[in-house]
């Protein structure tokens, strides 16, 4: 790809570990990866702030974060907004922010996601959540979106005949690439005895299915390559796709629930603007917050027959030596879900790789990286490719 | 107080067709049965809001339970779920209930009952809606 004045480059990226931060507020936790990010990206100065956040209001009883965020980082001044489309808000916030900057109404765009979550109880967070889904026809039957993963996980199992622990190399995996990631929650692997014996959350879907949420932020910065100082050093990592689709918010209103045709779209139109077809793409940080959309995610994107994703989840290729790595830094299973903020980790990550500072989450000759992002069970989906410049 | 499912008497009220009874739409254009209503069917993108009384008869698509319920729901935890097929072809997400001792299973044929989905807290308001429990000829 030709690298234009318009060319969106990732300038730099910051991450904050995913856990149980309680020492940290959601403004607190926003500043350390903004600053991190700043930092990371020589010092640049962003025009506009773009914040993907879904549950500060009903969990921290803070909305506008917008505001309340470009002030406290030392912005006070700038455009700012919250982006919101529930789990898929990180790729949404960053699809806006590459728009504005394509268009050359601004040169700098800061991307921030936060989610801070373990100041409430269980019950709270998973009536939070399901507020992102179809809320007067799903969660008023008391449906939580562990409930709707397991629904779709126990029709995939009955439709593709596939075995009970079909989708534990899904979980293997994550666990297995966290183990070197300091930023990850869970820094242990896990052996195949483990998935098949751990408890049950929602038959068919075990603990090792679920991603566990938990306080996250996550920010890089962007910019047209016009505007990179001369002092930019960090290797060029251009956006090459960008696309965001939805889908029917219900899963029931679904022609096929187990087609995440969203997931489909979005995936199809990056890979159109790129001009790349699935077997170009050298890793995809897909979105893991359930095994089962591991799966369901694959397929859409093209690297799998429908029906056939968990297969690959068996015989090693989504490894971080396979031909197509996911969660290699141990993606939402491992590293930690960070609910909103998961777009945002995912197109960090991707950087990260393109730029061969993953150490020993490395993909070797990474050199264009696929990122996606999913809303509810699947209703939103956002997708981005990354190039490493030549 | 503490509103059920965090939702308004009145927006209870709007929904007391669908709720209760089931009452969907059928398209005038395609005659694509729709549940739940929406206006637009969503098979052919024309206007539709003929009224249309479902059967209350169907079979399970897929199934599970719920275990760690959200807030409002927590005292009937556990609880199975389902998503369900109508005999009219459209999908529906609901609550099992009147289980006997036969496991529920894909494919397993239900039928539609009304009952208590929440309460507004201790004192107040009940809400009632569909839930599905198995056809009763089939026992």
């Amino acid at each position: 790809m030709k690298e234009n004045a318009d060319t969106v480059v990732v300038a730099g990226v910051g991450i904050m570990p995913v856990g149980e931060h309680w020492e940290l507020s959601l403004r607190h936790l926003a500043l350390e990866a903004i600053s991190a990010a700043q930092s990371d990206a020589g010092g640049i100065r962003p025009q506009a702030l773009y914040v993907a956040n879904m549950l500060a209001p009903a969990l921290s009883g803070q909305s506008h974060l917008g505001a309340l965020l470009a002030d406290f980082a030392g912005m006070r001044g700038v455009e700012a907004s919250t982006i919101e489309a529930a789990g898929a808000s990180g790729g949404v916030a960053v699809r806006h922010a590459y728009l504005a900057l394509k268009s050359g109404a601004i040169d700098v765009a800061l991307v921030l996601g936060v989610e801070k979550v373990t100041d409430k109880a269980s019950g709270q967070v998973q009536a939070a959540l399901a507020t992102g889904t179809d809320s007067e026809y799903e969660a008023i039957q008391g449906i939580t979106l562990n409930a709707q993963a397991a629904l779709l996980m126990q029709r995939y199992l009955f439709e593709h005949d596939a075995p009970k622990d079909s989708l534990a190399g899904f979980s293997l995996t994550a666990h297995q690439n966290a183990v070197s990631n300091p930023n990850a929650m869970f820094r242990k692997a896990i052996k195949p005895e483990q998935y098949a014996n751990s408890p049950i959350i929602s038959e068919p879907l075990n603990t090792f299915d679920v991603a566990p949420l938990a306080d996250g932020a996550a920010a890089l910065v962007l910019a047209r390559a016009s505007a990179l100082p001369d002092g930019h050093d960090l290797p060029r990592v251009l956006i090459a796709g960008s696309a965001t689709a939805t889908s029917a918010l219900a899963v029931h209103d679904r022609p096929d629930p187990l087609t995440l045709a969203a997931a489909k779209q979005s995936a199809g139109e990056a890979m159109l603007q790129a001009a790349l077809s699935p077997e170009d793409i050298g890793l995809f940080e897909l979105h893991d917050s359930f095994s089962i959309f591991g799966a369901l995610s694959l397929e859409a994107a093209g690297f799998a027959d429908r029906g056939r994703g968990w297969k690959l989840a068996q015989n090693g290729d989504i490894s971080l030596t396979g031909d197509i790595p996911i969660a290699t830094f141990g993606g939402s299973k491992a590293r930690g879900d960070p609910g909103a903020a998961t777009g945002i980790y995912q197109l960090a990550e991707a950087t990260l790789q393109l730029q061969g500072r993953a150490n020993q989450n490395q993909v070797s000759d990474a050199a264009i990286a696929m990122t996606q992002c999913l809303g509810g069970s699947g209703a939103t989906a956002s997708t981005h490719i990354l190039r490493r410049a030549n | 107080m503490n509103r059920f499912a965090g939702m308004e008497t009145s927006q209870h009220w709007r929904l007391k067709q669908q709720r209760y009874s089931l009452v969907g739409e059928v398209c005038p254009h395609c005659t694509s049965k729709i549940f739940p209503p929406r206006d637009i069917c969503p098979d052919c993108g024309e206007d539709a809001r003929d009224i249309y009384q479902f059967s209350g008869r169907g079979e399970v698509y897929s199934h599970t339970t719920v275990y760690q319920a959200p807030s409002g729901h927590t005292e009937n935890a556990p609880y199975p779920v389902a998503i369900v097929r109508l005999e009219e072809g459209p999908l529906v997400t609901a609550q099992l209930t009147d289980l006997g001792s036969e496991p529920v299973e894909i494919g397993t044929p239900v039928e539609m009952v009304t009952r208590k989905l929440g309460a507004d807290g201790e004192r107040g308001m009940l809400v009632y809606g569909y839930k599905f429990r198995p056809a009763v000829a089939e026992r």
